[in-house]
């Protein structure tokens, strides 16, 4: 997140009269959020322990958790933006940037491991040219990890998007995301 | 041809496996063919490595097949309709209803899974038909005193994985006065290797909501919470849907049982951190916070959720609690061990024959586990070890498998119960590798509130990667030993008390193999790179 913060260095001799430090651009928060994200901060206004709750369900609906919407929550729940940050950066699951259109998860449980999940991480990671936690640059996948999905005996495991691919190779995972929707079938 | 119930395992692991196109293809095939045949989805039944499995059930027997992926649905039901050949004999999991034929589901005694792969989990009707709530009922015509007694009596110890006696610890919550008071439902299954809540959540989610109903009535409690993972997207569906359903019912809302008093069931999901498993993290998150572990004591059971009262079970001790309540402490303890009561569910992986979800009673031994139940290992291949426990546990070597499945017994060899991952290594497995993968996690996990586990896990982990890229200082092995200690003993939670178990334990067993990378600079089983360090590990 970047605070705005950017004071009239080389202002003029015209500006001088100006005791403002930071130059006003209005109140970035001053239109009313969309209603979409509306109806979920309305929904667990006074919640006590409703954060995280309301975090997942703007993920949910938008993807990613943008600066704007964190400001939104954080004035109208009533919480600091450094406490809403700080919950953010905490859990994996959280993600501050837009992900790619498919959301590809090497799991790297113990089963998987013994089952070669490292070697289809290693083959992704070389093939898409991209690292963790990071997007194609046609924005098509988004290659992350995740520590277990729990369907340890189909092991090594792939989850893209809400589907579970089981007993992957990685010549199979990348067959499996070329065949994805959204592509030509060879960009992988 | 006779009329019959088909029962497809439609959990996470069925569906990886394509149980959901081989269902598809069921409505069709039966539609289209217009045979007397009625589809039911349901959970695991715990045969993982043999999904997608579908159970015919024509009155006369019950016979499983496996796997029928889309393709041999057309195959299957020629067969059933009397009209082509029968199903291949590798496709045949068991023909008897007891499955006494196929000893990967024979040799178990389901208990918390009983009904798991046999109900349909998003029906209440189904539940009920198989004694459901009937165990509430019964507790709460009983005073809450003897109920915490009759947990005390069944040796029912925590499975999460630390074992701590389940009546003393809601004994504990019972005596304070503070309100109101709280049960949570740790469904937070963080362990790599581990999914024995999720099959139970998504194959049976009432039994789990019961238990929970059992203990807040035994402790006083006047709300739940239950903290799931978002990696369970399936378990948290059954899991909401189960509650809704309870709510119609009457045992959860505004008035329960018509008593005029509130019980509310609020489900909190996880957003992905492992430390968040262990209980005081666990409050904090609920709570919105980040899921720092604080100080023990006091403990939740006298100050928990926002200070109040909070009794902190898992999944499985939960689950199991209805059964005690209609059959009996003393059937329950007379299952397991003279220290612990009951049945244990292992999720069974790694490099074995036949993987899934297993439950035995306690006591079984681990060669019984590896051998008669999982079918040795996989391709044939030498036994190397068994990992329990995940990050935290450790891991027992073929010498030591006719330890018995008891958490003092399990201690005894260095590794733990845990919360029942079991991961099987074989021949081609490199220990310091596993160990490596394991400091990767814990890592990765730690909080970084206290320095030892902050701090010395990642030192841990640069010795570790030093060793398996060849790259090891003299004396590394003696920094990694004092390293051990010092992190066991100095961190503030479990996740860092355990953390250097799985080096502990790999190191006691498995010398050899950390000799040779880091004096002869080879891998034995041919895994780590050894390359100096030029590629990246």
């Amino acid at each position: 997140m970047s605070f705005d913060s950017s004071a009239p260095a080389d202002a003029g001799p015209r500006e001088r009269p100006r005791l403002r430090k930071f130059a006003y651009r209005g109140d970035p928060l001053a239109e009313p959020p969309p209603p979409e994200l509306s109806e979920i901060i309305s929904r667990h206004r006074g919640e006590r322990d409703g954060l995280i709750t309301v975090l997942e369900e703007i993920q949910r609906r938008f993807g990613y958790l943008g600066e704007r919407q964190l400001r939104y929550v954080a004035r109208d729940l009533g919480f600091p933006l450094a406490r809403i940050y700080g919950v953010v950066t905490f859990y994996n699951w959280f993600l501050l940037t837009p992900p790619g259109l498919h959301q590809v998860k090497v799991c790297r449980g113990t089963a998987c491991h013994v089952n070669g999940s490292a070697l289809i991480l290693d083959r992704l990671i070389a093939e898409l040219a991209i690292g963790v936690d990071e997007t194609t640059p046609d924005g098509r996948l988004t290659l992350q990890t995740v520590a277990c999905v729990g369907a340890c005996s189909l092991a090594a495991v792939v989850v893209v998007g809400s589907d579970t691919y089981g007993r992957m190779s990685p010549e199979e995972a990348l067959r499996t995301l070329a065949a994805l929707p959204g592509g030509d079938g060879d960009s992988g | 041809m006779r009329p019959a119930t088909l029962r497809v395992g439609m959990s996470t692991c069925g569906l990886a496996a394509g149980a959901g196109a081989a269902h598809r293809a069921l409505t069709r095939e039966i539609a289209l063919r217009e045979l007397p045949l009625r589809l039911e989805g349901t959970g695991c039944l715990g045969a993982c490595h043999r999904e997608p499995l579908v159970e015919v059930l024509d009155g006369a027997g019950a016979v499983l097949y496996g796997p029928i992926t889309e393709e041999a649905v057309g195959p299957l039901l020629d067969h059933l309709s009397g009209a082509g050949a029968p199903v291949p004999e590798d496709r045949v999991v068991s023909r008897r209803g007891d499955r006494s034929d196929y000893p990967f589901l024979g040799r178990q005694q389901k208990l918390t899974t009983q009904l798991c792969g046999v109900i349909d989990p998003h029906s209440l009707d189904a539940y009920l038909a198989h004694g459901g709530y009937e165990a509430l009922r019964q507790a709460r015509r009983t005073p809450p005193e003897q109920v915490v007694e009759a947990v005390k009596a069944s040796r029912l110890r925590g499975r999460g994985g630390a074992g701590f006696p389940t009546g003393a610890k809601w004994e504990i919550s019972r005596a304070q006065r503070r309100r109101p008071k709280y049960v949570v439902c740790n469904a937070d299954e963080g362990d790599p290797g581990a999914f024995m809540d999720r099959t139970l959540i998504e194959g049976d989610p009432h039994r789990v909501i019961e238990g929970m109903l059992i203990g807040a009535w035994a402790t006083g409690a006047t709300g739940a919470y239950v903290y799931i993972r978002a990696e369970y997207p399936l378990a948290v569906a059954a899991l909401q849907e189960a509650i809704g359903q309870a709510r119609e019912l009457g045992v959860v809302g505004r008035d329960v049982f018509g008593t005029g008093t509130p019980f509310e069931i609020v489900v909190k999901e996880g957003a992905g951190a492992f430390v968040c498993g262990e209980e005081t993290a666990l409050m904090r998150s609920i709570e919105g916070h980040r899921g720092m572990p604080t100080m023990r004591p006091p403990y939740p059971s006298e100050h928990g959720l926002w200070g109040h009262p909070t009794t902190i079970n898992n999944v499985e001790t939960f689950a199991a609690v209805p059964s005690i309540m209609l059959e009996g402490p003393g059937w329950f303890a007379a299952m397991g061990t003279e220290r612990c009561g009951g049945t244990k569910a292992f999720a069974l992986a790694g490099a074995i024959e036949r993987s899934g979800l297993v439950e035995v009673p306690m006591g079984m031994t681990l060669r019984e586990m590896v051998y008669e139940i999982g079918g040795g290992c996989r391709g044939g291949r030498a036994f190397k070890a068994v990992q329990l426990g995940g990050p935290s546990g450790g891991c027992v070597p073929a010498g030591l498998l006719d330890t018995r499945i008891d958490y003092e017994d399990l201690r005894a060899t260095g590794a733990i119960m845990g919360s029942g991952g079991m991961v099987v290594a074989d021949e081609t497995n490199c220990m310091v590798d596993l160990a490596r993968f394991f400091l990767a996690f814990t890592q990765d996990e730690s909080c970084g509130k206290c320095v030892p586990c902050r701090v010395g896990a990642r030192k841990m982990l640069d010795l570790l990667t030093a060793a398996t890229q060849g790259r090891a200082a003299p004396g590394d092995l003696r920094r990694l030993e004092s390293l051990c200690r010092t992190v066991e003993a100095a961190s503030l939670c479990g996740l860092g008390q355990t953390a250097p178990n799985p080096v502990r334990t790999t190191l006691r067993y498995f010398p050899e193999e950390y000799a040779a990378h880091m004096e002869e600079r080879r891998c034995p089983a041919g895994v780590c790179p050894m390359s100096g360090g030029q590629e990246a590990a």
